[in-house]
C-alpha cells in the first residue's frame, strides 16, 4: 500500500468541480483508493463520498492506494491537489 | 464468510458516540416538554435510567448521577406528604448532584416543586405525558441507539418489497444505475454511495444516508440527481433494516457461480452475519429484476420456505419413488 499526506490548497476545497476532477482521476486507476480525513476513510472513486467528506481549503488528508498501479495513483492525485486543480 | 473492515464513521456520529445529544432532538424524539434548562446539550455517555425514590428519601449510597432521573406518581405523592420545608431540602439535596436531566411523568403539574432547585443548580427539568413504564422503554431504546456501533460503507441501500437490500461492488459496476431501475419499479432509495450502518437491538442493522446526501444519487453521464424531486416522496425512505447484501461482480467465465442456491453465504457487518448473494454482471442481465427476485426469495426463506431446498427435496423424493418402483418390480419378477 502506498500513502501520502497532502493539504488541500485550492479555494473551494474538494467540492463541485475539483471533487469531480479528483474522482475522475481516481477512476482511471485499477487500485482501491481511499482518502483518510480525521480517521474517516472515504472511497476516492465515489463523488458523493468525497463531496460529503467536508474537505475544505486547509484540510490535510491522506491519500491511500492499494493495487497494481498504487504508486501512480497516489502521485497523480497528490499532484492534482498540489496544482490546485488548475484553478 | 467475508468480513468488512470497520472504518470510523462520520464526525456527526462521533459526537453522538461521545454521548452528547442536542436537547431539542432529545425532546422531539421522546416527546418531552421543556420546563427549565440552562444547557442545550445533554450528556448521556454511559447513561442509564434511575427512579430516584431512595435518593429523594435521603439514601445516596451507590447513587449513579450519570443516569436520566425519572419520577412518576409514587415519588411525587411521597414528596407531597412531606413537610414543605423538609421537602424543599430533600429536593435541593437531590438537584445538587449533576445528572443529565430530570423527567416528571404522567403530565403531572407538580413540576413546580422542582423548578427552584433546577434553576439554582442549572439542571434540565422536563415533563412527559407518558406513563413511567412507557417512558422507560422509549429512553432505553434511545440511549441504546446512542452507543450503537456504526460504520460507513460504500454501496447503495434500497428497500425492495419491504426487504432492505444493500448493493455492494466495485466502483463503476452499475450499483446506482441498478438502484435507479429498482426505484422506478416502485421501490425506495435510502442511500446512494455512502451508507451509514448502525447495530440496533437484537442484532439487527439499520442503514441510512448521511444527512447531506439524502435523496441524492449519482448516475454516470447525467450527474447528480434528486430522486425525491424526480420520482416523488414514494421513491425515498429515511432508513431501513438491512436484511441482505447483494454483491455485484464482473462476470468471470472461469468462476463457478452458484447454480442451486443451497449454500448460504453471509457477510459480517458490525459482528452480525447478513445473508449475501453474489450476482455476476454481464450484458443482457436485467439486474433490477434479479435483485427483486433475490429479495423476495430471501424473504420467503425467512418465512420458512427455501425454494432450492424444496426443489432438491422434490428431486430426491422422485428418485426414492423410482428406486421403490424398481425394487417392487424386481420382487414381483422373483415371485414369478
Amino acid at each position: 500500500m502506498v500513502k501520502k499526506e497532502v493539504t488541500v490548497l485550492n479555494a473551494t476545497g474538494l467540492h463541485a468541480r475539483p471533487a469531480s476532477m479528483f474522482v475522475q482521476t481516481a477512476g482511471k486507476f485499477k487500485s482501491k483508493i481511499f482518502v483518510i480525513k480525521e480517521g474517516n476513510s472515504i472511497n476516492a472513486k465515489s463523488i458523493m463520498g468525497i463531496m460529503a467528506g467536508g474537505i475544505s481549503q486547509g484540510t490535510t488528508i491522506e491519500v491511500q492506494a492499494e493495487g497494481d498501479d498504487e504508486a501512480e495513483a497516489v502521485d497523480a492525485l497528490v499532484q492534482l491537489i498540489n496544482d490546485k486543480f488548475g484553478e | 464468510m467475508s468480513k468488512l473492515i470497520s472504518s470510523k464513521s462520520m464526525k456527526r456520529d462521533k459526537n453522538r458516540m461521545n454521548g452528547k445529544v442536542n436537547l431539542d432532538d432529545f425532546c422531539r424524539e421522546i416527546k418531552l416538554e421543556k420546563i427549565y434548562y440552562k444547557s442545550t446539550e445533554l450528556n448521556l455517555a454511559n447513561s442509564g435510567i434511575n427512579r430516584p425514590g431512595l435518593q429523594l428519601h435521603g439514601y445516596y449510597e451507590h447513587f449513579d448521577s450519570n443516569r436520566v432521573q425519572v419520577i412518576g406518581k409514587v415519588e411525587v405523592s411521597y414528596l407531597l406528604d412531606l413537610d414543605p420545608e423538609v421537602r424543599k431540602q430533600k429536593i435541593d439535596d437531590f438537584f445538587s448532584y449533576e445528572f443529565p436531566c430530570f423527567i416528571v411523568c404522567w403530565d403531572l403539574d407538580e413540576t413546580h416543586l422542582f423548578e427552584e432547585a433546577a434553576q439554582k443548580y442549572g439542571r434540565t427539568l422536563l415533563k412527559s405525558k407518558e406513563h413511567t413504564t412507557t417512558l422507560f422503554y422509549d429512553l432505553v431504546n434511545y440511549i441504546d441507539q446512542l452507543s450503537a456501533p456504526r460504520i460507513s460503507l460504500h454501496g447503495v441501500l434500497v428497500e425492495v418489497f419491504g426487504v432492505g437490500v444493500l448493493i455492494t461492488g466495485p466502483s463503476g459496476i452499475g450499483k446506482s444505475e441498478t438502484a435507479l431501475e429498482i426505484v422506478k419499479r416502485g421501490n425506495c432509495l435510502i442511500a446512494d454511495d455512502v451508507v451509514e450502518v448502525k447495530r440496533i437491538r437484537d442484532g439487527h442493522l439499520m442503514g441510512t444516508a448521511p444527512e447531506l446526501l439524502q435523496h441524492f444519487m449519482e448516475i454516470r453521464g447525467i450527474g447528480i440527481i434528486d430522486v425525491k424531486t424526480l420520482y416523488g416522496a414514494r421513491a425515498v425512505k429515511k432508513d431501513v433494516e438491512i436484511d441482505m447484501v447483494i454483491r455485484l461482480e464482473n462476470w468471470d467465465e472461469r468462476s463457478p457461480y452458484d447454480r442451486l442456491g443451497l449454500d448460504e453465504q453471509t457477510l459480517e457487518i458490525l459482528g452480525i452475519d447478513i445473508p449475501e448473494v453474489m450476482i455476476p454482471v454481464s450484458g443482457g442481465r436485467n439486474l433490477a429484476c434479479i435483485i427483486e427476485t433475490a429479495a423476495i426469495n430471501n424473504r420467503t426463506k425467512q418465512y420458512g420456505y427455501h425454494s432450492a431446498q424444496v426443489f432438491c427435496d422434490r428431486v430426491a423424493h422422485q428418485n426414492d419413488l423410482e428406486v421403490e418402483k424398481r425394487e417392487a418390480k424386481k420382487k414381483l419378477e422373483e415371485a414369478k
